[in-house]
């Protein structure tokens, strides 16, 4: 251990702990702008700097190592006046439009600025000027509010491993973008928005698309029906407020009437759905000889991921669309059949913890229902948004039930919005479908939680189903090379595009860090455990489907509208 | 072979294939890879950046960051000869911005271009070390001429065709 102290503690702390993170462990807080635990550490932006004794001069706290005897100050009057120097300069290159940037009061400049008393920025130098790359449905680009703190870099590159950014130039001149300054949406960029997670101010966002909803909700020809994906429920408290790990499904869903929406469906009931197609799928490719593994298609983020940078796996990949476009699908043909409304008059909105949905409805093939199937796709922090907007108290509001029949799931579904969520569903439903028997234990926990790539080996009758889960795309990747290896023998993959699973999506409430991250994921399996339902296959509105139009699972219906097919991308194309 | 249409030339795409093969799938050798293609095409173009990246097993933006980061690596075509200019504390304060100033006039170019007909290549540097001659610039590496001024700079030019 390293004995120190700062600010007169005594503090000790294992040999090559930071001084930042040494300080944090005795309560003192240190204020740090492009510092991100684990996944940005260096030192850029010099706001957490410290005194050391005996230092020549300031210490960057994030990056240096404690030492024996160190005697650190971190909040010397020198020290400040240091900071409030690094902070003026930022500023001085920041466009000030605060009052009109999507992450005003949700931002780590402005939190700093308003710490540090900043009342007015003494250097008037030159600022940069770039143009706004707005090309991706998911993400808007606006590099003049880059810090250059590099957080979205290195989410992209070491976790997700798709490095569609780069640090053009370097000084002044420097410019966070993809090379030669190619567009998002031309390019290997994923869309999946942990990049717009981690930017501590505004330079990478969502693209807000609430307008679009504003204006169905207004259109008294409109039938608007909305659908929540499964993490959302355990996303919305914070996204109004409430303290992470919040169960928000029953204030969502009479916030959404509030809203107007004609009706507020689920996309667990499509999960629920998916399990159905998807474990059939798996079945048949057992037994008939089909490509194996087979992958999980839920996730737009991982479905382009793997038609850029693995298109030679794409006949592993299930066929089955993703819960939220089945949903469209089933939208505007057998809910419109039921409900005797022309689809042409149907708005489907859905409400995503994902950026790159807004990508994935926009894709050609997604107009089975002869129609765009999914017309809009709002994040869950747009949607707190539109909450906030119409003055709705949503946190107190009495909790309300979803719509029959695309409202009606089960903790399988439900499960869906965490790493081993779909896994965990599926063999539930493959374990009873396939033995006939009454599953005993049905909470798979080798399915659950944050590691990378989860594996298990569970006997299903005579088989022996091997199946691996992954969460973030650096972790799919390690599947996948095995996969081209010919060393991997699982029959089944879940891979999620971000880490946690979608709990943790591009389109969550900011911040989402990993102790956020768990603490929605304990929600949602305690969201799980208070339904009563929690097998897909018992999910009666499903059975009612199938009887009433789908006929059966993989059946020429379901081909149509609940099946697609993938497009070979490659990269630098 | 195929035919492609992205400006590179098939006999140069095998020199830089030639170039980049000891170093086949190792992201270690950018740096060398980037000098080599560099002394072999003049610049580095897209699609050398391209045949670069796959071939080290490394993204675009990897390389293109590298590129623009170093002085050395250019995007743009060399001229004939590189004039560099020294802006350097001695030389900044005795007149690094005349000096500019003068062969923009001459040339019509600023630091980082090249002249329409490739002759002079432009760029600025850090301190050459020739401070006693301030203002100073080097011509292709070697030729150091100092002392300069606005009147002396155009036979300096007409050395170099």
């Amino acid at each position: 251990m390293i004995n120190l102290t700062i600010d007169n503690q005594k503090v000790a702390v294992e040999a090559g702990t930071t001084i930042l993170e040494a300080a944090r462990k005795v309560g003192v807080k240190i204020p740090t702008l492009c510092y991100l635990k684990d996944l940005n550490v260096i030192g850029a932006c010099r706001i957490c700097m410290v005194e050391v004794q005996g230092a020549r001069t300031f210490i960057p706290s994030c990056v240096a190592p404690v030492a024996e005897g160190m005697v650190v100050r971190t909040n010397t009057p020198a020290v400040i006046a240091a900071r409030k120097l690094v902070l003026e300069l930022i500023l001085s290159d920041h466009p000030m439009e605060c009052l009109t940037c999507l992450r005003n009061q949700n931002c780590e400049l402005q939190d700093l600025a308003k710490e540090f008393g900043i009342t007015e920025v003494r250097f008037d130098g030159a600022k940069t000027e770039y143009p706004i790359d707005d090309s991706s449905p998911s993400i808007i680009r606006d590099p003049r509010k880059c810090v250059l703190c590099r957080r979205c870099m290195s989410v992209c590159t070491n976790v997700q491993t798709v490095q569609a950014l780069c640090a053009e130039n370097r000084g002044f001149d420097t410019l966070i973008a993809p090379a030669f300054n190619e567009k998002l949406a031309n390019m290997e960029c994923v869309n999946c928005g942990q990049c717009s997670l981690v930017c501590p101010t505004g330079a990478i966002v969502e693209r807000d698309d609430t307008a679009k909803v504003w204006a169905a909700l207004a259109d008294p020809k409109k039938h608007v029906v909305v659908q929540t994906a499964p993490a959302t429920r355990v996303q919305l408290g914070e996204a109004v407020g409430a303290e992470p790990g919040s169960i928000f499904t029953g204030q969502m869903v009479a916030g959404l009437r509030r809203l107007g929406f004609d009706k507020v469906f689920d996309t667990d009931f499509t999960a629920d759905l998916t399990i159905l197609e998807e474990g059939n799928e798996l079945l048949q490719r057992v037994t008939t000889g089909g490509t194996l593994p087979m992958i999980t298609s839920c996730s737009p983020g991982w479905i382009k991921f793997c038609e850029h940078f693995y298109p030679d796996l794409l006949a592993h990949l299930s066929t089955c669309k993703s819960p939220q476009q089945m949903f469209g699908a089933l939208a505007k043909t057998y809910y419109a059949k039921k409900a005797g409304i022309d689809p042409a008059d149907i708005y489907c909105v859905s409400i995503m913890p994902c950026t790159a949905k807004k990508y994935e409805c926009r894709r050609p093939e997604m107009n089975s229902s002869g129609y765009q199937d999914v017309d809009v796709v709002l994040t869950s922090r747009e949607l707190g948004r539109m909450f906030i907007q119409a003055g709705l108290d949503t946190t107190n509001l009495p909790e309300e039930e979803y719509d029959e029949p695309l409202g009606i799931s089960t903790g399988a579904g439900e499960i869906f919005g965490a790493s081993g969520g779909v896994m965990e569903a599926a063999l539930r439903t493959v374990y009873e479908v396939v033995t006939g028997q009454t599953l005993e234990n049905i909470d798979f926990e080798v399915c659950r939680g944050l590691t990378g790539v989860k594996e298990a080996t569970v006997q299903v009758g005579d088989l022996s189903v091997k199946v691996a889960i992954t969460n973030g795309l650096g972790n799919a990747r390690k599947v996948l090379d095995k996969i081209r290896a010919g060393e991997a023998d699982y029959h089944f993959i879940e891979v999620m595009c971000c880490p946690g699973g979608c709990i943790g999506g591009g389109g969550s409430p900011i911040p989402t860090n990993t102790e956020i991250r768990l603490k929605r994921i304990d929600a949602t399996y305690t969201e799980d455990e208070r339904m009563v339902l929690r097998k897909s296959h018992e999910n009666p509105a499903v059975t009612a489907l199938y009887e009433e139009f789908l006929e059966k699972p993989l059946g020429h219906k379901s081909h149509e509208l609940l099946h697609t097919h993938y497009t070979p991308r490659g990269v630098n194309k | 072979m195929v035919a492609c249409n992205c400006g590179c030339d098939d006999e140069l795409t095998k020199q830089l294939d030639k170039i980049i093969d000891p170093y086949r799938g190792n992201p270690g050798g950018l740096i060398q890879v980037l000098t080599k293609a560099q002394n072999l095409v003049g610049y580095l173009p897209k699609w050398v950046q391209i045949q670069i990246a796959e071939g080290l097993g490394v993204s675009l933006q990897e390389v293109f960051g590298v590129i623009t980061f170093y002085a050395f690596f250019s995007l743009i075509p060399r001229g004939r000869h590189k004039i560099s200019v020294c802006a350097g504390t001695a030389c900044y304060v005795k007149g690094t911005k005349m000096v500019l100033k003068t062969l923009r006039e001459l040339l019509d170019i600023k630091p980082g271009q090249t002249t329409p007909d490739s002759r002079f290549t432009l760029e600025q540097v850090r301190c050459i070390g020739a401070c006693g001659l301030a203002p100073a610039m080097i011509i292709d590496g070697k030729d150091v001429h100092g002392r300069l001024e606005p009147e002396i700079i155009p036979g300096v030019l007409e050395q170099y065709a």
